[in-house]
């Protein structure tokens, strides 16, 4: 095979032809890759093999500490496997690395853009870098600043644009010596639903006119609809591999829209969710989707079942069956709300947020009422951190007023910080304490002493499961139980208001749900939750949100309600991402 | 409160001794240090290579020779018989110091009249020349008296007795390791608490921390604690070694001494508090420090001498917390210094530690991110 691809040669033209490369253009064999971080044994990749279908979108699916980034690392000549063989482009990654990257294009999580270059200059630096003929240039240029419709924006510093616009750049960057394969890794996570449609499209229109071969990773599950192929990936091996629908097909006739009255969701979901028979069960709005065990014959009650309309499945449903099975199905612990008052927990007036020149909060209003579970939702850069570490007192606000249970936290006393409970993204822990150690010492800095404090480590130990961990560094954790351990930390003192910074970035849809499980009984106690996410669908179970975009609200109520509001014809019943789509649009009328 | 300032500290010392590179950074450079400025830095010379250009020959001339020859820290390397090796020799490095005898110098002496012996020395590093130069004098003045008292010659006008008081024998190394002290004490101190406020914003879990319901002023004292604990212990381990291993005499007493060890390692927590709540990650926390530490060394008179330096530098050297560390250290070692003598040195340092620890502690809620 060498010598026709060799025939074919790396050149333009032979990238632009439309028919597909004939043989896989990357061939994966029995891949293994294991790291030893401070003495400990990850099984990154565990006898991975597969073939990329040439001239074709893949999806690499799977959730954080999957072996995503690793497999794109290895095939991208930067990486030596400690098993197996890798052949990209009929080469071998392992002998012929520096050929193979000067024949591929490969766009790292955080793409190497040069800030305080304008895009022009990023452009021109990158096909120095990839040595792109002056001549070509232009026209190449013309074609990715068309496609990515960067054009109007060749003379701005890269560091100003938004995310999805970085995002596009570092793509256009990597296409500039157009590559006949492609690795993009996780492209569209943290990017607004707009830009992830827009990346979307230049890829489709890559394979399609450029015939390319394009690996796309990505965490979002509802991605995978998008590839003609999915490989799918869980803990370092492969789950399976084959078309989206060989995933979700199986599962059609067992998936319904339950429609419920809207106080009492979360008590039917809990009840749901722990039926024999049933998978999956999760909110959806004023509904529950409900996911029925392929396997078993048992049903629900009949009296339930009136008001059930089937729905289509989704490729998550099949990745639930695939790997859900082993899922704790308990009854998790309860937790009440200390002094469980009425009112509004938060109110938030005319708030704004200032860094130089830059707004990245302009003018926010709204408030959260007592024991609601409030979110709010918007792309990385929308304005939601800044918003959420102004409501922790964490940040000065520049201008309006902040109140958490009737305090401003930046200047209230210490005790009120004692009523609040507080997650951040990072899942901040203290990585080379034990998990009792951490425990140990959150349960003391809220005050807690004695038999009270040991009781309450305790619950947490038993509470998330974390009883045979209690003398492992916290570090050392897997990413779920890390998860789960920092919301013991914020659970200690039995906080009436917690504050949760994107909770789920990064974890599996299994460990997503059992968070949200928590999160529902939490909501049941009284408990008032505040949740930052960037994925569309965790929207749905919220009481009620706020869509931000640019440092503003751009939409504030129930799920349903925003979801309403974007009903047209062809368009009846929207998903939460349509509707912030025509949110966005409304905002920059393109 | 105190429970929680107690898990704070508690924590602290956890997070810091069970990391492999912080045990390693409170324990071998410091070492290290130790060994150099121990047995490395010195003012003295020993071994000065010398040559002799003895052109007269005479018993004069041989005992001066002889002077030189039984004094321990010049070594003969050669005699010289032309004028035009003495450039050679120099200009090799081979001696640092030619003696050159004229002929008729016995014969001068003899007949009671001065003679001239010419010096020729290596200028090329001033600071040792003048040491050779005042070893040299040193001898000669010898030489003279012994020349006087056996010829029952009119002694010199005025004889010059030199002692100098609390370090007899002039060792400069009783200078610089007691001033070690202070350093190391330094080096600890900010290696502890430069990081530790930074690591924890990098990682997010300062953020976790302000959230609690403890203050700032109980955050400054958990994370000042270690510091405090370890620069304490390092100072005393330090003073130990230069007591019982360098010999250099503890002459005043542990209340002062501890007095002063406790106030300047309050001060250098303040300063490595305020950098490391200054910075973003702990990389600007690390370079922050040594912006600080090497100023702070030099200024401080560890090696040259305060009142050397300009007057605007001088003024300078005010705010440096080492400064006033330095002068309670070796005064207690040398002098041995009550509080009475150094009461004025230490209110600086307590001014300067409650100035950082407040910019500290403020900065923890106040420095934007």
């Amino acid at each position: 095979m060498p010598p026709l691809l060799q025939a074919l040669g790396p050149s333009a033209d032979a990238c632009r032809s439309p028919q597909p490369v004939p043989v896989s253009p990357l061939a994966i064999q029995g891949l293994t890759k294991v790291f030893r971080p401070g003495g400990r044994l990850v099984q990154a990749l565990d006898a991975v093999t597969f073939d990329l279908s040439p001239g074709v979108v893949t999806g690499l699916i799977g959730p954080d500490g999957a072996g995503k980034t690793t497999l794109m690392r290895i095939a991208a000549g930067l990486l030596v496997p400690d098993a197996g063989s890798v052949s990209v482009l009929g080469l071998d990654a392992v002998v012929e690395p520096l050929s193979i990257q000067s024949q591929i294009g490969y766009m790292p999580q955080r793409f190497g853009l040069y800030e305080d270059l304008s895009v022009r200059e990023n452009l021109d630096l990158y096909a120095d870098l990839q040595g792109v003929a002056a001549s070509l240039r232009q026209e190449r240029y013309d074609r990715l600043m068309e496609m990515t419709g960067l054009g109007a924006f060749m003379g701005r510093l890269a560091g100003r644009l938004s995310g999805g616009m970085k995002q596009k750049l570092g793509l256009a960057c990597t296409l500039l010596d157009p590559p006949r394969l492609l690795l993009l890794d996780e492209p569209t996570v943290g990017v607004d639903p707009v830009s992830r449609r827009e990346l979307w499209s230049i890829v489709y229109r890559l394979v399609e006119e450029e015939g390319m071969s394009v690996l796309l990773s990505t965490a979002y599950l509802d991605e995978a609809e998008r590839c003609v192929q999915v490989v799918l990936l869980h803990q370092g091996r492969l789950v399976d591999q084959g078309p989206p629908r060989q995933f979700s097909e199986p599962m059609r006739g067992k998936t319904f829209c339950v429609r419920i009255e809207p106080g009492k969701r979360r008590a039917l979901q809990a009840q749901l969710s722990r039926q024999p028979g049933v998978l999956d069960a999760v909110l959806q709005g004023d509904g529950i989707r409900v996911v029925l065990d392929a396997q078993s014959d048992e049903r629900p009650p009949e009296a339930a079942m009136a008001d059930w309309r089937p729905v289509d499945p989704r490729f998550e449903d099949g990745f639930v069956a695939l790997l859900g099975s082993g899922r704790r199905r308990g009854e998790l612990p309860r937790l009440r709300a200390k002094s469980a008052s009425s009112g509004d927990a938060i109110e938030v007036t005319d708030l704004r947020r200032r860094f130089g020149d830059f707004l990245a909060v302009k003018r926010s209003t709204f408030s959260v009422r007592s024991g609601e579970v409030f979110g709010l939702l918007g792309a990385n850069g929308a304005g939601k951190t800044t918003t959420f570490r102004m409501l922790c007192g964490l940040l000065p606000v520049s201008s309006g007023r902040v109140r958490v249970a009737g305090v401003d936290l930046r200047h209230a006393a210490a005790e009120a910080r004692g009523r609040i409970g507080y997650m951040s993204q990072k899942f901040s822990l203290y990585a080379n304490l034990t998990v009792r150690q951490n425990l140990d010492f959150f349960a003391r800095a809220y005050g807690l002493r004695g038999r009270e404090a040991k009781g309450r480590i305790q619950w947490a130990l038993d509470a998330f499961g974390l009883g045979d961990f209690g003398a492992t560094e916290s570090g050392t954790l897997p990413l779920g139980f890390k998860q789960r351990l920092a919301m013991a930390a914020a659970l200690m003192h039995e906080p009436d208001i917690l504050f949760l910074d994107e909770p789920t970035s990064g974890v599996d849809p299994l460990a997503r749900r059992e968070l949200w499980d928590r999160i529902n009984v939490l909501a049941e106690g009284g408990v008032t939750v505040l949740v930052t996410t960037h994925f569309m669908e965790e929207a749905e179970y919220c009481d009620r949100l706020a869509i931000m975009a640019s440092g503003e609200i751009l939409a504030l109520g129930t799920p349903t309600a925003i979801k309403a509001r974007a009903a047209r014809e062809g368009q009846p019943e929207p998903t939460m991402e349509q509707a912030f789509i025509d949110l966005i649009r409304h905002l920059e009328p393109v | 409160m105190l429970g929680r300032i107690l898990a704070l500290t508690v924590k602290e010392l956890l997070a810091l001794l069970k990391d492999k590179r912080s045990r390693f950074v409170v324990v071998v450079p410091p070492f290290i240090q130790l060994l150099v400025f121990g047995y490395a830095a010195s003012f003295d010379l020993n071994h000065i290579p010398y040559a002799v250009y003895d052109r007269d020959g005479g018993y004069a001339a041989r005992e001066l020779l002889a002077h030189f020859e039984g004094a321990p820290s010049f070594q003969l390397v050669s005699s010289i018989r032309r004028q035009e090796e003495i450039a050679a020799l120099i200009d090799r490095r081979d001696a640092l110091l030619v003696i050159q005898i004229p002929p008729g110098f016995t014969a001068d002496l003899v007949s009671g009249r001065t003679a001239p012996a010419q010096i020729l020395i290596d200028g090329r590093n001033s600071n040792s020349a003048q040491v050779v130069q005042t070893y040299v004098s040193r001898i000669l003045a010898g030489f003279n008296q012994d020349w006087v008292a056996r010829h029952q010659l009119q002694g010199m006008p005025v004889s010059l007795v030199t002692r100098a008081w609390y370090n007899p024998n002039l060792e400069s190394r009783w200078f610089f390791v007691s001033g070690l002290v202070g350093l190391l004490t330094l080096v600890v101190t900010m290696m502890v608490t430069a990081l530790s406020v930074a690591r924890e914003r990098e990682q997010g879990t300062f953020d976790q921390l302000l959230v609690t319901p403890l203050r700032p002023f109980e955050i400054l004292i958990g994370k000042a604690m270690p510091g405090v604990l370890i620069g304490a212990l390092e100072a005393s381990l330090v003073v130990t070694l230069a007591v019982f291993w360098f010999g250099v005499p503890l002459t005043g007493g542990l209340g002062v001494l501890y007095c002063g060890i406790f106030l300047f390692v309050l001060a250098a927590v303040g300063v490595g508090l305020m950098i490391s709540s200054l910075a973003a990650t702990l990389q600007q926390a690390l370079l922050g420090a040594f912006l600080f530490m090497v100023p702070a060394v030099i200024l401080s008179g560890f090696a040259t001498p305060i009142d050397n330096m300009p007057a605007a530098v001088q003024l300078l050297t005010l705010v440096d917390p080492l400064r006033y560390y330095l002068l309670i250290l070796r005064s207690v070692f040398l002098e041995g210094a009550g509080f009475e003598l150094l009461l004025h040195q230490m209110w600086p340092l307590g001014l300067i530690a409650l100035a950082t620890l407040s910019a500290a502690s403020w900065l923890f809620r106040h420095r934007m991110t």
